[in-house]
């Protein structure tokens, strides 16, 4: 195996470009060197892409958040605009693994590991965040939403690279929450993962909802009918009903070794509830 | 398969090793360099008894490459007290019998004093989410989280 | 041992130093420096790396394995298979409070015919480095035959189960059965009438229960590293609880002279029973053998849960009587217990606890010993107790409610005490049982309200605690320091406690005492570090070599002073005479014998070898608060307290560190915690990612309360606290989310879907 630390974008796209064996991209190293203990992958090259800087930078331009994609967990949680704006997003990063997970863990990394179950996901989905990726052909945009198309599957071809990722700018009564069910308090893979982002008008009423879920079916979803169900609403107990069945009806999660299809159904809609509220009371 | 040629700092110490580039900090550490304090109880980030400092942040030795130390800075539990002088969290450790086997207790102690560098005055149950990834099968957590408190305590009064 | 009776003082008959003192435990300092070495952390000049080529699959018969394209690896250095371990008879010897059998254990640690649990080893190979010897492992061969495989045990003791051993015969059955199954055994414990005692009962509750598989979870993973020398013999460094246990295995499998085989126990990075049997050593010895280099070898955490004992998932059905005044009359229970690949598990002490925290006329406890495709069990913590004593504290606890008695006052109404005839065999001598559930009804804990959605539980909990063989030896060193040599691996702080005795007999500073634990070369044969034997037996030699040592200074400064020894008393660290009868003499120190040793006859050292019995039984209560979150089944531990009788707390705060250790393990088996296979028989969690053991920001803190009722065949009333903190909370946990709920869950872990389902199903 080759070890790569590229300083630049197009290098790190040449490498990749340039193999003929299989590459893995390193960034936080917390579920590549998880894999490459247990034998799981045995890549010919691996490219580190945390000495390439416009990875490891946050921007602020005009309310527009860019975030780049080796920013780890611990990073994101101290910056204080981020969290002030999207206090969703960071929590999502923040529960991922033990406080030394996230000295490391990647935002970049949690989207590209395309587990159903990501932390961040369901929180970049719900804050209409946008995937940039750079390639030997240039640059692309992919809605976060459509980033991951199966387990462990993402849109990026093998030369492609994810950058940043980028935010909406946001109104003043607007703020997301992230909540996940776990077993225990801490490190634990998501059983169910619900974010919420949400926009209310000065008499309380939601205007602008979205509603995403993780760990219920094969990649995180964005959830429309639920997102509807608030929107035009105080979140009233009806509107609360009626997102928790929206949640629930969305889900088409598998039965494992973490969670049954029944306990899944009927939690994504307790936890949606619960988001929305956390979204509502910050945003007010 | 060949060896990457790396220069790190490990406890003030500058260090030159050569490893391959699969093995992890954790590997470099204890093979290489003969730091055997950091101990490996999983190897896969969720036990936390090889927890270390690089340049300023709590990681898990077994998941970060031996590679990536190039030019970086580590501290590690040989790295904590001062020839004989003990570190206050190392001292309450002993004085609270925070410890049972011991496995788990360099890696406990690196990622307190981790947190107490950033938060001097913890909470309770900021101690206990902060060591949420260091495992521990003995001691039900009870005097840990009680010697990390009295550390706390007593190093904010000196 | 013979001289139990002289050693006997109550521990009230004068004021003590060091004995329930919080001292300074000899080996902290280089546990938090990081300068304690492990099983791992060993190395020796040309050591090789070994690793172990484990089965995939559940069962199936091993048809051939090639290592030829292995062997010709450059950097590989020998490959061992079933090939280079000898056969052995079937022969049963104890280990820890479990049998072995060494037909048995070479099939463990190297399969032979048939490849029977998924992480089953197959073949092991050595090479220069790691990396190579990963590398080899995919070079060999190994052609199966796979097999229906069972992992539950009702499952496993149906007719048409597949079976693992064509050749086991259930023992224990009339008539015998003429055809091999996975039934290995079936014992009873009878007492009394079990028919007349449930025609006098009011109330009669029968409930079958369900428990999974939990691992012991030590943070060390196994670690060894073996090195033979072409002359025949052998050094072995290993983390174990007991390395004379550890020599007697390997030397068996090896086929080696016990006293060629020098094997030297590592700091143990927890055992918690699973460090009581051999999974690398034999195999790190035969690679050496090979290539007459250092071979060590370390398992990953995954070969660990694959690979090593858990305890047993069990099933098991109880049924008690009780009358309406809260007298039980009957108990009757009938144990299931999953041995794992090989017979052995800890259904026998299982069913000798069941009822034994009661005291009891009509008793009939039945268990079964039964095979699954999983591997052996190991002992965990009171193997076997936590198990049978949740379900029947379980069952107690729902017939408090149904006769309305407060389910503490039903416990202290049938509590064992002095003179209670167990249903295992023995009448009970001094017990502290009553005492414990008096401190609990008397705590704050008990008294404390309780909010929505909370309930509180109570359990308890029996072990018999352990004696055994021992040997401790001690040098009076000529600057007045004590060198003490035991051969008990230190697992929770007791070479503490040790030190403790040995100063508090002598009469010396505990940190002039430096306690060394041996090399098995070093030192006569020591049972395991297991069954809470160690502060009890270890302790007990320990004083005896004290007092052996003070016998021998005792005679010199008989010698100086020109008198009868019976004249020479030993009191505060000084030989002093007996009384003014004696002489006028001044008292002599330690030190100062010490220094003029030379003088009167050379070096002063004190030993002992005995066979330590009379270990006092441990009886403890737990005491839960919790809170169901209705929506999602989450349940959290709000408060916890342990009550036990200690006997006498040596060290408290190592007894306090036992009883928290074995509460957390508690709310672990009882919340999360349990093997999970798929349909191949397969293990899915063999990590700590989804083998959820507690965390930190699970917990409260754990409270405790020291009950002390000496045993009476201690010197200090010592009765060994480590085992019994991980029985009583199962049932504790339990009832309180019956209380908390109304809802009665029969199957652990009792983890958030199981909960959520059942109170849907309430709902429904």
């Amino acid at each position: 195996m080759q070890y790569e630390a590229p300083e630049t974008l197009a290098a790190a796209v040449e490498l990749l470009a340039g193999t003929s064996g299989q590459a893995r991209i390193l960034a936080g190293g917390t579920d590549l060197l998880v894999q490459l203990h247990a034998d799981m992958t045995d890549p010919d090259l691996l490219v580190d892409i945390k000495k390439i800087q416009e990875l490891r930078e946050i921007t602020n331009v005009d309310g527009r958040f860019t975030i780049g994609a080796a920013i780890t967990g611990a990073e994101l949680g101290e910056h204080p605009d981020v969290k002030k704006i999207w206090p969703g997003v960071v929590e999502g990063l923040e529960l991922i693994g033990s406080t030394q997970v996230q000295g490391r863990a990647t935002i970049g990394g949690n989207l590209c590991n395309a587990s159903p179950a990501a932390d961040v996901v369901p929180a970049l989905i719900a804050a209409d965040a946008i995937v940039h990726v750079a390639g030997p052909a240039g640059r692309r945009q992919i809605a976060v939403e459509e980033f991951a198309i199966g387990p462990g599957k993402t849109s990026l071809a093998k030369d492609e690279i994810v950058v940043s990722l980028s935010f909406p700018p946001r109104g003043e009564r607007a703020s997301d929450a992230y909540l996940r069910f776990i077993p225990r308090t801490e490190m634990d893979i998501a059983v169910v993962g619900c974010g919420i982002s949400l926009e209310r008008d000065a008499h309380g009423i939601c205007t602008q909802a979205r509603v995403a879920l993780g760990a219920v079916a094969a990649r995180a979803l964005l959830v429309p009918a639920a997102a509807a169900a608030i929107i035009g609403t105080s979140l009233d107990a009806a509107a609360l009903d009626n997102l928790a069945a929206a949640a629930s009806t969305a889900c088409s999660p598998i039965d494992d070794k973490r969670g049954t299809i029944e306990f899944r159904t009927d939690v994504a809609g307790v936890l949606a509830r619960r988001v929305a509220k956390i979204a509502y009371d910050r945003a007010g | 398969m060949s060896k990457y040629h790396v220069t790190t700092t490990v406890n003030n110490d500058e260090f030159e090793f050569l490893c391959e580039p699969t093995q992890t900090m954790l590997d470099v550490l204890r093979d290489e360099l003969n730091l055997t304090g950091s101990k490996e109880g999983c190897a896969t980030g969720d036990c936390g008894a090889c927890s270390v400092v690089m340049d300023g942040r709590l990681v898990c030795s077994c998941l970060v490459l031996g590679v990536e130390m190039e030019g970086k800075s580590i501290e590690t539990i040989e790295g904590m007290a001062d020839g004989d002088d003990l570190h206050p969290l190392q001292q309450k450790f002993l004085d609270h019998a925070a410890l049972q086997c011991g496995i788990c207790t360099p890696g406990v102690l690196v990622s307190a004093k981790a947190l107490l560098e950033k938060n001097p005055d913890p909470t309770e149950t900021e101690v206990r989410y902060w060591l949420a990834g260091n495992l521990c099968r003995c001691t039900g957590y009870d005097k840990i989280i009680r010697a990390v408190m009295d550390a706390a305590k007593e190093m904010r009064a000196a | 041992m013979d001289n139990s009776l002289d050693m006997q003082f109550s521990a009230g008959d004068k004021d003590l130093n060091y004995v329930g003192k919080r001292t300074k435990r000899p080996d902290g300092v280089d546990k938090v420096t990081g300068r304690a070495r492990f099983g791992a952390d060993t190395r020796l000049p040309g050591m090789l790396y070994g690793k172990i080529l484990r089965s995939p699959h559940a069962h199936a018969r091993i048809i051939s394995i090639d290592t030829s394209k292995a062997e010709a690896l450059g950097g590989v250095k020998a490959v061992v298979t079933r090939d280079d371990f000898e056969d052995r008879e079937s022969e049963f010897v104890p280990a820890g409070e479990m049998m072995v059998n060494y037909r048995d254990m070479v099939r463990n640690i190297m399969a032979r015919e048939k490849v029977l649990y998924d992480g089953h080893a197959v073949a092991a190979v050595a090479a220069t480095s790691v990396s190579i010897a990963k590398k080899a492992l995919k070079l060999i061969d190994v052609e199966y035959e796979i097999l229906p495989h069972v992992i539950d045990v009702c499952d496993a003791m149906t007719p048409d189960a597949p079976v693992l051993h064509e050749d086991l015969i259930t023992e224990g059955v009339d008539p015998v059965p003429t055809k091999g199954s996975n039934v290995a055994k079936r014992i009873e414990f009878k007492l009394g009438d079990v028919v007349k005692g449930f025609e006098q009962a009011d109330e009669i509750l029968e409930k079958t229960f369900d428990t999974k598989p939990v691992h012991q979870g030590y943070i060390e993973p196994h670690a060894c590293l073996a090195s033979c020398s072409e002359s025949g013999s052998a050094d072995l460094w290993c983390s174990t609880q007991g390395q004379y246990l550890v020599r007697a295995h390997c030397a068996k499998l090896m086929g080696m002279e016990i006293s060629k085989l020098r094997v030297t126990p590592s700091e143990i990075g927890g055992g918690f029973g699973g460090k009581t049997v051999v999974f690398l050593e034999p195999v790190a010895l035969a690679l050496s053998r090979k290539t007459f280099r250092p071979v060590k070898m370390t398992m990953t955490r995954d070969e660990v849960f694959r690979a090593t004992g858990p305890t047993s998932g069990a099933n098991v059905r109880v049924k008690i009587g009780i009358t309406n005044d809260g007298k039980i009359t009957a108990a009757e229970a009938e144990l299931k217990y999953q041995a794992g690949a090989f017979q052995g598990s800890s259904v026998q002490p299982g069913c000798m606890c069941a009822f034994a925290p009661y005291d009891l006329q009509n008793v009939d406890v039945v268990g079964w010993d039964v095979l699954t495709n999983r591997p052996k069990v190991a002992a965990y913590r009171a193997p076997g107790a936590p198990i049978s004593e949740y379900a029947v504290e379980c069952v107690l606890d729902e017939l408090a409610d149904r006769i309305g008695m407060d389910a503490v006052d039903l416990r202290l109404k049938n509590a064992a005490k002095e003179g209670t005839q167990t249903a295992y065999g023995p009448k009970l001598g001094p017990v502290g049982f009553v005492e414990v559930l008096q401190a609990v009804k008397s705590s704050d804990h008990f008294k404390a309200p309780l909010g929505a959605n909370q309930g509180r539980g109570i359990g308890v909990g029996f072990w018999f605690n352990i004696g055994g063989e021992t040997c401790v030896s001690m040098s009076v060193n000529e600057d007045g320091t004590l060198t003490l040599v035991t051969g008990s691996p230190d697992i929770g702080g007791s070479r503490a406690s040790i030190c403790n005795m040995a100063a508090e007999e002598l009469g010396i500073d505990v940190e002039k005492i430096n306690p060394i634990i041996a090399d098995t070369s070093s030192l006569g044969f020591n049972f395991l570090s297991a069954g809470s034997r160690t502060t009890f037996a270890c302790g007990m030699a320990t004083i005896e070599a004290a007092r052996n040592a003070i016998d021998n200074m005792r005679a010199r400064v008989a010698q100086l002073w020109e008198v009868p020894v019976e004249s020479v008393i030993w009191e505060n660290g000084a030989a002093r005479p007996a009384s003014s009868n004696a002489g006028e003499f001044d008292p002599m120190t330690l030190p100062e014998i010490a220094k003029i040793a030379p003088k009167t006859g050379g070096p002063i050292s004190g030993h002992a070898e005995i066979n330590a019995q009379g270990a006092g039984p441990g009886f403890g209560a737990h005491m839960v608060d919790i809170e169901v979150d209705r929506e999602t089944g989450h349940v959290k531990v709000l408060r916890y307290t342990v009550v036990q009788d200690a006997g006498k707390a040596i060290h408290p705060s190592y007894v306090e560190g036992q009883y928290q250790g074995g509460a957390v393990q508690c709310i672990g088996w009882a919340l999360n915690e349990e093997y999970i296979y798929g349909d191949d028989g397969c293990l899915q969690n063999s990590g700590f990612l989804d083998y959820r053991i507690p965390l930190a920001s699970d917990l409260p803190m754990i409270e405790t309360i020291i009950v002390e009722v000496p045993n009476p065949n201690h010197p200090y009333g010592v009765r060994g606290v480590g085992e019994t903190p991980i029985i009583p909370g199962l049932a504790a946990i339990s009832n309180a989310i019956s209380d908390a709920t109304g809802l009665r869950m029969t199957a652990l872990p009792m983890s958030p879907p199981k909960v959520l389902q059942a109170l849907k199903q309430a709902q429904a």
